[in-house]
């Protein structure tokens, strides 16, 4: 690669996205993204099927050619690049592992391909596998190994190739929890030590919080908020955000103007929310608003109130269960009940 | 959930499970008894099979082994190997059998040829109105006769026939009635066996194969070498079987484009009559070669799959 002698802005962006579109026919499925992902950075993007998040991973990697915008890998313009010149690497989301190769040819397929000599292929296949905790399952063939298995040989064979960004469409969707959770961590630390930059797809909240730095929140074809899991979680930006990432629990109309003095659009998380009764007294830097519990629901560590508010519409508190138990709070439909929180955790979201 | 308030409260019973007919009743007694059951289902095509296929194959075998009477051409139940004898001295048997061998081979190599280009660009590249319409047209040919095709080829091989007619500007003439002949004829023919199964693989060839390769740096020429040809090879596998054993057995194309040459169908066709133990033997030539075949076949593994 030459060093170009124009000036060039300071580290650039890992992955950058500047007013990409893509249109199937008719159909927008991205709409004028800007998005810069930085070197090093554990990026999610999250949102629902349909959102336009997998069409934007595809194309990073080069598989979808943008119908307008500029792609930059490194502050390189790959827009016109065939995925077959890009400098990254993609973990499919039914693995497309090939069938009639070992698991060992499979992960030295694209050192074969750049021509790297045959001893030093073996080493870093055989570290690749280990990394990926697989040491003895070279010989096998995809077929022979679970789920679990193959998401792993997936990653090997795209770490292996030491690229600058792993694209991670959907890895983890296939597995059950347990096995999910796992790999969540696992790949965050396979992240933090290989030091490259990932880009991760996910309709999964939890995921996305669990594993990432920064979190893009995408909604038809556009990206509604990016920010670190906490800001999204706690400071979502819009209506969309505050239901898409954790329960939606939002105030408006005539009971927003009851609770905050203002009409508007307010969000509180459920867990912020003290649950008491109604004659009990509130804080001066607490909001409260009264209501009887419709619904109640037992989740192992936690029960949910779905209380009917008087001033209209319905909020949803969490209570950890230290002294209840589930049956025990089912009795409580029904009972009138007041909701507490903080003022700073309320949220005014704009419209 | 709730009902609107105008209709009757729902009815409350349970569902009664269909009376218990004959049919229902046998039904059931077969599926308590799976022998049964499997015995039922094959007694028919199993029977079929010994009597019809293996028992006829088995006389086959024995004929050869008999001999004529040179006179009257009556058969002559006396056990001899003169027959295999004379197959393998004669050497104008085994000059049949190699032509019979290379022509196969070349019409199954020709077939496969054209079919992975046209099986890639219906299975893969079409859009599914026109995939459909190609595969009909790929299959057309199979509805009209053999003969009909046959003497279409001689009408366009013979001597001031279209293929004279078209090479013409370019100086070149049909190639006449020949071995040559006889490979486009058996190539033409027997291409939609070949076709059908590759349309089938590529078609079932998942995208993210190919987006995998070229994830990982493959070029086109990279990727077809390594994922896609490995890929449908069992269709091609079961392609070429078909081609090979169908050119292996023909004996009518030969008569009407093959001219002077014979092949071992027509060394059969024309002994039926006057020495049949003696044909025979000579059928029993392309069954070994099949079978050699689908031996070397399995050796590669690409039966496994199917």
């Amino acid at each position: 690669m030459t060093r170009s002698p124009s000036p060039r802005p300071p580290t650039p962006g890992a992955v950058a996205l500047s007013g990409v579109s893509k249109a199937f026919g008719a159909v927008r499925a991205v709409d004028g993204i800007d998005l810069e992902v930085r070197p090093g950075e554990f990026f999610s993007m999250l949102g629902p099927s349909g959102s336009g998040k997998t069409t934007v991973l595809r194309m990073i990697a080069g598989f979808e050619a943008p119908s307008a915008g500029r792609v930059l890998l490194g502050g390189i313009d790959v827009t016109r690049l065939a995925a077959f010149d890009r400098d990254v690497n993609t973990v499919f989301q039914d693995y497309a592992l090939f069938p009639h190769l070992s698991v060992r040819q499979n992960i030295e397929y694209g050192l074969k391909v750049k021509r790297v000599p045959r001893a030093e292929r073996a080493e870093r296949a055989a570290e690749a596998l280990a990394t990926v905790r697989l040491h003895s399952f070279g010989d096998r063939r995809p077929a022979e190994l679970s789920g679990g298995q193959r998401q792993r040989v997936a990653l090997a064979r795209a770490l292996v190739n030491r690229p600058s960004v792993l694209l991670l469409d959907e890895p983890l969707g296939a597995l059950d929890l347990k096995l999910r959770q796992e790999m969540q961590l696992e790949l965050k630390q396979i992240q933090r030590e290989a030091g490259i930059t990932f880009v991760l797809v996910t309709h999964d909240q939890d995921e996305a919080l669990t594993m990432s730095d920064r979190i893009a929140v995408f909604n038809a074809g556009r990206i509604e908020q990016v920010g670190t899991p906490a800001e999204v979680y706690e400071r979502p930006a819009t209506a969309f955000v505050a239901g898409f990432v954790g329960t939606s629990n939002l105030l408006q109309g005539p009971c927003a103007v009851q609770v905050f003095g203002e009409s508007g659009t307010y969000s509180v998380r459920p867990e912020k929310i003290r649950v008491a009764h109604p004659d009990d007294p509130t804080g001066p830097d607490e909001h409260a608003v009264t209501g009887t519990i419709g619904e109640v629901v037992y989740a192992g560590a936690q029960t949910r109130f779905l209380v009917d508010l008087e001033a209209g519409g319905q909020l949803v508190a969490v209570r950890q269960n230290f002294e209840e138990s589930g049956a025990d709070a089912a009795r409580h439909r029904g009972s009138a009940v007041l909701l507490a929180w903080q003022r700073q955790h309320t949220v005014r979201i704009n419209p | 959930m709730t009902a609107p308030a105008a209709t009757r409260a729902p009815d409350r019973t349970p569902d009664r499970l269909p009376a218990r007919t004959p049919v229902r009743r046998l039904a059931g007694a077969l599926h308590r008894r799976p022998g049964l059951r499997l015995a039922a289902l094959l007694a028919a095509p199993m029977t079929w099979l010994v009597l019809a296929y293996l028992g006829s194959l088995t006389v086959l075998l024995l004929s050869a082994f008999w001999t004529t009477n040179e006179f009257t051409s009556n058969i002559e139940y006396r056990w001899t190997a003169d027959n295999f004898r004379s197959l393998l001295t004669d050497p104008q048997y085994r000059t049949v059998a190699l032509r019979t061998l290379g022509i196969a081979a070349s019409v199954t190599v020709i077939d496969a040829v054209i079919a992975l280009p046209m099986a890639f660009y219906i299975g893969r590249v079409a859009r599914p109105g026109s995939r459909r319409l190609l595969l009909v047209a790929v299959l057309t040919p199979l509805w009209a006769g053999y003969l009909v095709k046959a003497y279409a080829w001689w009408v366009m091989l013979s001597h001031g026939g279209v293929l004279d007619w078209v090479t013409a500007p370019f100086g070149g003439h049909s190639p006449g009635f020949g071995v040559p002949a006889v490979v486009m004829v058996l190539g033409y023919l027997w291409l939609p066996y070949m076709v059908l199964p590759l349309c089938t693989a590529f078609e079932q060839l998942p995208d993210s194969l190919l987006a995998a390769a070229a994830d990982l740096g493959a070029g086109p020429w990279r990727t077809l070498r390594t994922v896609v040809l490995p890929m449908v090879r069992p269709a091609l596998i079961a392609g070429s079987i078909f081609t090979f054993s169908l050119s292996l057995g023909d004996y009518l194309a030969v008569q009407i484009v093959g001219g002077t040459t014979s092949m071992l169908g027509n060394v059969i066709a024309s002994n039926v009559t006057l020495n049949l133990p003696l044909a025979a033997a000579v059928s029993c030539v392309p069954v070994l070669l099949i079978i050699g075949y689908l031996l070397a076949v399995r050796r590669t593994g690409a039966l496994d799959s199917l």
